[in-house]
């Protein structure tokens, strides 16, 4: 039945894994603003009113904070909601019920009741959408004990952990990135799950480790490939789950190479840049040839006039330059 | 009730320098000179201008995504606001916001912001600052009926409210937020009512008749400065552009989901020609009179345009600069 040469889009990819989910699981629904427009959340939830109907798919009032409570309190009580957030700069309205709710429930209440929840925001920038239409918040989830938070790069991984997401039985932050929505990639057209907590060497090399996620892994891998073409080895980590962190793969390539530049799609300070530097210094440090080097977006909201985005983001180019300084 | 000739000239003019700015940014949307989200307010125009012939620089306003209108009528300039949609440094916001944040402080417009309801509450603290400071200046929220789903909303008219804060809620009710029609939003459309059990005295009013806008307006802003806010508002509308830039269904997903002989119903009811018949009917004004505003503001946008040419770009050098007032080294 399966077909292992079918090319899907990170789009389709999110949307089969939703569709097909919730024909596997009746207890899956999805809730958000916005989920009916293409306009907000791309190609990724087409055909689901269709098929589901809205007692399972809701578009909702613009109440992001009531919404969010609502997929917690549901999953609480023998539901696995998934609420989605077209941008995440929407999200911070929610927090509470992530936060302080979601993420502690299990623990505060001796383990009686879990949250097999899955918060899903998009991550939509560039456009001179200015500050508050452009923010990547994925440390900030990370940061907190109770929250896993996964950041597919692929459209693979995009179905493979969503899946996994609305399966796992804790409360799940699943972000994805507009700027990765029209790759296309070989998806499996069942239903399959990628492991949580597990990164991936999605490029082999020996002469230096990229750690990246999200849509800074894809720039990598381009960078790797270009590169590649002039006789370097790059090897890149594609994390795939932010948090909990696939040490032990992380560790034994940056050991290998002697080499790490960790790249984040979100601000450098206090991050997931930083965590993964402080995990080399910690456990690899004598293997190192050299110190870790960090790439991520400077401490600064972003900028709306796009000359002053080109210097702000982080694409292909930039990673290759610092590859090669740190070679030299 | 008689108003002055010039008074009603200059709440025209004020709603034509809103359209002739915005519909100036029409070419330069679809052939991509524009670039970031831009939010046309044409069709609500007579609501900022017959609210803020009530203001002075004194009274503070707060916007949202849709703010070219409250920015111009509150006496931000043109240019400020071409300079920003292009993103310049002639730009109220130095090309760092965009047509979703401007600002004027000098003339208090203290900033718009496009998350639904989020600046709901900060019009509130500059009401509370009035109060605290003992002036009997205002502020004023304007968000749209979309932002009534936020509970925000409610937390700040309750507290407004046993504040007696000078606070004007303006809720320009268009009937739809981005692809939602307001019945699928709320069971009733009503949303001034939503004030009433917060003791708050609450009018809805049409919100193309600048004249019922500015009468609407002119009670709330008397109560207000009396210590008797806050004061809700509540102005139907229509807008007769894309939720996003010009046309929602020619540009991008085709979203615009608002059926056509609505959208020519209320094209019948654009306020400012229905508010130049009215000058000219009841012989308030001469033709003459509005010959001369729409040459002069066609003038002005054009100056202003000239100006955001000539205007740079911003520097990636100064990718640094308005992080911080005072940069730590
Ligand atoms: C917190 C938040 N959620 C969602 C959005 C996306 N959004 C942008 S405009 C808009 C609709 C606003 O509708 P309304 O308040 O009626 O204003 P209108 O656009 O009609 O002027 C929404 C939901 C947002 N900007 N902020
Ligand atoms: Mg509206």
């Amino acid at each position: 039945m399966s077909s292992k040469k079918r090319l899907l889009n990170y789009a389709l990819a999110i949307n089969e894994a939703l569709s097909q989910s919730m024909a596997a699981d009746d207890s899956v629904f999805l809730i958000g603003q916005g989920l009916k427009s293409p306009w907000y959340v791309g190609q990724t939830c087409t055909g689901l009113l269709k098929d589901f109907g809205e007692q399972r798919i809701m578009d909702t009032p613009v109440s992001e904070n009531a919404v969010t409570g609502a997929a917690v309190g549901a999953s609480i009580a023998g539901m696995k909601g998934i609420v989605v957030h077209p941008r995440v700069d929407f999200m911070l309205y929610g927090l509470d019920p992530v936060i302080n709710q979601a993420a502690n429930w299990y623990y505060m209440n001796g383990g009686k009741a879990s949250v097999p929840v899955v918060i899903w925001g998009i991550i939509n920038r560039g456009g001179e959408q200015g500050a508050q239409h452009s923010q990547a918040i994925h440390s900030l989830f990370a940061h907190i004990p109770g929250l896993k938070v996964v950041m597919p790069a692929t459209p693979y991984d995009a179905k493979g952990l969503m899946a996994a997401a609305i399966n796992d039985p804790d409360p799940v932050v699943f972000m994805d990135d507009r700027w990765l929505y029209g790759i296309e990639d070989y998806v499996p057209e069942e239903l399959y799950e990628v492991e949580i907590g597990r990164a991936a060497v999605s490029r082999k090399g020996d002469n230096i480790t990229i750690v990246a996620s999200s849509y800074v892994a894809y720039e990598a891998m381009r960078a790797a490939d270009q590169l590649k073409k002039e006789g370097i080895n790059v090897e890149v980590v594609d994390l795939r789950t932010i948090k909990p962190l696939d040490k032990n793969t992380i560790l034994q390539s940056a050991a290998k190479t002697g080499k790490l530049l960790v790249v984040d799609g979100g601000w450098q300070s206090f991050g997931v840049s930083a965590e993964i530097a402080a995990l080399a210094a910690e456990h690899i440090f004598s293997d190192l040839d050299m110190p870790v080097k960090r790439l991520a977006l400077p401490d600064i909201p972003a900028p709306a006039s796009q000359h002053l985005e080109k210097g702000y983001y982080i694409h292909c180019d930039t990673i290759k330059s610092v590859v090669l300084e740190m070679l030299d | 009730m008689k108003y002055e000739k010039s008074f009603l000239l200059s709440l025209y003019r004020t709603m034509l320098t809103i359209r002739f700015s915005e519909e100036s940014f029409i070419a330069p949307l679809l052939d991509g000179t524009v670039r970031c989200p831009v939010h046309l307010t044409s069709g609500e125009e007579a609501i900022a201008a017959g609210i803020s012939a009530l203001l002075t620089p004194e009274d503070k306003v707060f916007g949202n995504h849709r703010s070219h209108g409250h920015f111009l009528a509150k006496g931000g300039s043109v240019a400020g606001l071409i300079g920003e949609v292009f993103c310049k440094e002639a730009g109220c916001s130095h090309g760092r916001g965009g047509s979703m944040h401007l600002i004027a402080p000098e003339v208090g417009f203290l900033g718009a912001a496009p998350i639904v309801a989020g600046t709901i509450s900060l019009a509130m603290g500059a009401a509370l600052a009035h109060k605290i400071q003992g002036s009997d200046a205002v502020a004023v929220t304007y968000f749209g009926d979309g932002a009534a789903g936020e509970g925000v909303l409610y937390e700040a008219m309750n507290f407004a409210s046993i504040q007696n804060l000078p606070l004007i809620f303006v809720c320009e009710n268009n009937f739809y937020a981005t692809h939602m029609p307001i019945r699928e939003t709320r069971k009733k459309d009503t949303i001034y009512e939503s004030s009433l059990p917060f003791g708050i005295e609450a009018v809805r009013e049409d919100g193309n008749d600048v004249l019922k806008v500015y009468e609407a307006a002119r009670r709330a802003v008397e109560l207000c400065r009396n210590g008797k806010g806050p004061f809700f508002l509540e102005f139907m509308t229509y807008r007769l552009r894309g939720h996003v830039g010009p046309d929602d269904n020619i540009q991008g997903n085709h979203t615009d989901i608002r059926p056509p002989d609505e959208v020519a119903e209320w094209r019948k009811k654009d306020p400012i020609t229905r508010f130049r018949k009215y000058l000219l009917e009841t012989d308030a004004v001469e033709q003459k009179d509005i010959d001369v505003i729409d040459l002069d503001v066609e003038k002005e946008v054009a100056a202003a345009h000239q100006l955001v040419r000539e205007s740079d770009v911003p520097n990636v050098k100064e990718l640094n600069s308005y992080v911080f007032k005072k940069t730590v080294a």
